[in-house]
């Protein structure tokens, strides 16, 4: 019966009971939880003023959480030149590990077997070891090499000198060391895009007359994208956090920042959280920029985009006021 | 009498051309010759090797032994001082690039636009112009009747549409030769007329094509030749409309009873 008319057959709900009593027992744990977050508690000590001859005593009270100690060095200016060093890290320890985990991923589709063998040992080795350990490695392999010469071997030709005492500053060994940890498991990931694509795409591209680089750039990689955007967004978003290991080789990044100011004033948690917020804020941006970089790499591939974040709002706030609108004649149903 | 060389040769000649995978024999000695501005259709059992034979002929994939001749040229090697030198890619590529294949599940490309599917051989293998690919295109999408799908994605169109601007990808290269691998038994039966009446429309532009397919009544009506090739070889060939009528080997009699 799909009438909406006079005569529509009402429709009684199922009464949904325990969802109902599971919605307010939830409701009254974070009730619970908001209030110890802003709740006071005493500092044990006492504060005294005399007033109209009168003197009067009473308690001196603090947020627990210390909501004006976050407040106040939330935007100070160790905190924000600590996000600061976080964010070139992630950047620069991101680039060097999509472009060479692309590389490596490459190489392990290669035709020589030598070439993949490397690019295979590569991620086994990398993805063996943890990063923190990697980090340390990094940070004192001037004990094991003291410079490093690029030039051409038995020809005496020199194109470069790395002192790698110098090199590996703090910075230097979280981006390296990273950002070669990155590209282990990018290449994975860059792998999995790209032998996603459908052989028929590949013989498509040869039989035009394209070569091999051509339907690498111009048909596998753009189709790959779409596979490989979406775990890419959680190693950026894992990659921000990470590199609050750069703390094992005393880089002051954003959480590096805070423990030196809490070193100093012991508020160890209002500074905790003040990380936290920023590591919070950071990863909420980067989220919103994967959604909408993934629906420009779904092109071709679904026949509707999703919805983007406003649009689904829109329609929602639409369906809402059409129920209101329609009144009683949405709880009768069309069935 | 001189008469040019071009005239002469076939499009694509085959001599005893043999192709295993690992110890699987598929083609073992195959001849067959295609004249220029001719349809040639090859029929089969599948497993025959049709298929295969296609992708020699475009170097999709490797003969091992025989001879095999595209527009007098050998496939994939060049004949010097009595050695076979093997083509380098860039070759290969180039010579590819003038014969057009239309695959059975069209494999276009599924992140271009309809429009970007036609051009983007013709602007990054043969450096054509975008502007003038552009207009190449739509010339071709109009004769493939699909102009107004231009701005399309693969994915939103059916089928046969789909096969239908494959063909007019390939055509963007001016192929002097198309191959068709089974272009219409991935499509739903009523849209297989549409493709093939661009095909047919094609054969009579004086394109040189060569059809593996199972529309036995396009064989008949459209192709010059026909040949049946089975476990390998060739095992009849001829004017389709008397092998079709009057097949005279048991195996292409037992074929045709299956298909027909």
């Amino acid at each position: 019966m799909m009438t909406n008319g006079d005569d529509a057959v009402e429709v009684v709900p199922v009464r949904h009971v325990g969802r109902y009593v599971a919605g307010f027992v939830v409701a009254v744990a974070l009730a619970m939880l908001v209030h110890t977050l802003f709740s006071k508690v005493s500092t044990g000590q006492v504060s005294c003023h005399t007033s109209a001859g009168a003197r009067h005593c009473h308690p001196v009270t603090n947020w627990r959480f210390g909501w004006n100690v976050v407040f106040h060095y939330f935007t100070s200016r160790e905190i924000l030149s600590g996000l600061l060093v976080t964010l070139e890290l992630t950047a620069i320890a991101m680039a060097i590990g999509i472009s060479l985990g692309l590389l490596i991923a490459i190489m392990r589709l290669s035709h020589n077997r030598l070439v993949s063998a490397t690019a295979w040992v590569y991620t086994w080795f990398f993805r063996g070891t943890p990063v923190y350990v990697q980090l340390l490695f990094w940070f004192n392999i001037a004990a094991l090499y003291q410079t490093v010469t690029f030039g051409l071997p038995f020809l005496n030709v020199t194109f470069a000198h790395i002192n790698l005492v110098a090199f590996f500053t703090p910075f230097n060994t979280a981006v390296v060391g990273l950002g070669l940890n990155e590209a282990a498991y990018m290449s994975e990931i860059a792998r999995s895009g790209l032998i996603s694509v459908d052989e028929g795409q590949i013989e498509a591209a040869t039989s035009i007359g394209m070569t091999r680089s051509q339907t690498l750039r111009l048909v596998i990689l753009p189709q790959a994208m779409r596979v490989i955007i979406p775990p890419t967004g959680n190693e950026i978003i894992s990659m921000l956090k990470t590199t609050s290991l750069a703390i094992a080789v005393s880089l002051v990044e954003l959480l590096g920042a805070a423990t030196n100011i809490y070193s100093a004033n012991y508020e160890i948690m209002p500074l905790l959280i003040v990380a936290s917020l920023w590591y919070l804020i950071v990863t909420t941006v980067l989220s919103t920029g994967q959604f909408y970089v993934e629906r420009h790499y779904a092109k071709g591939a679904l026949r509707t985009p999703p919805p983007t974040p406003i649009q689904r709002l829109r329609n929602d706030v639409r369906g809402i006021a059409a129920k209101f609108t329609s009144g009683r004649s949405t709880a009768r149903a069309s069935s | 009498m001189t008469t040019p060389m071009v005239a002469t040769t076939p499009m694509v000649e085959a001599h005893g051309v043999h192709k295993s995978y690992g110890a699987v024999e598929v083609l073992r000695g195959v001849d067959l010759s295609v004249a220029r501005g001719e349809v040639t259709c090859l029929i089969g059992p599948s497993g025959s090797g049709k298929s295969t034979l296609l992708r020699c002929i475009n170097h999709l994939e490797k003969h091992d032994a025989g001879e095999l001749r595209v527009d007098g040229h050998l496939v994939g090697y060049e004949a010097r001082d009595g050695k076979l030198y093997e083509r380098n890619d860039k070759q290969i590529c180039a010579e590819r690039s003038r014969i057009g294949m239309v695959f059975q599940r069209f494999n276009l490309f599924q992140h271009l636009t309809v429009l970007d599917n036609v051009t983007i051989g013709q602007v990054k293998v043969r450096g054509v112009a975008n502007d003038a690919a552009v207009v190449r295109a739509r010339e071709l999408l109009a004769r493939v009747g699909l102009v107004a799908k231009e701005k399309n994605y693969p994915s939103q169109l059916s089928g046969g549409q789909q096969q239908r601007v494959a063909i007019a990808r390939a055509l963007a290269m001016e192929p002097k030769l198309m191959l068709f691998d089974e272009p219409t038994s991935a499509l739903d039966p009523e849209l297989v007329g549409e493709v093939l009446d661009v095909m047919k429309d094609l054969a009579k532009s004086g394109m040189t094509m060569i059809v593996v397919t199972h529309e036995m009544g396009f064989a008949r009506e459209v192709a010059n030749s026909l040949y049946f090739l089975d476990q390998g070889v060739i095992e009849e060939s001829g004017n389709p409309r008397e092998v079709l009528v009057n097949p005279r080997s048991a195996r292409l009699q037992s074929f045709l009873s299956k298909v027909l």
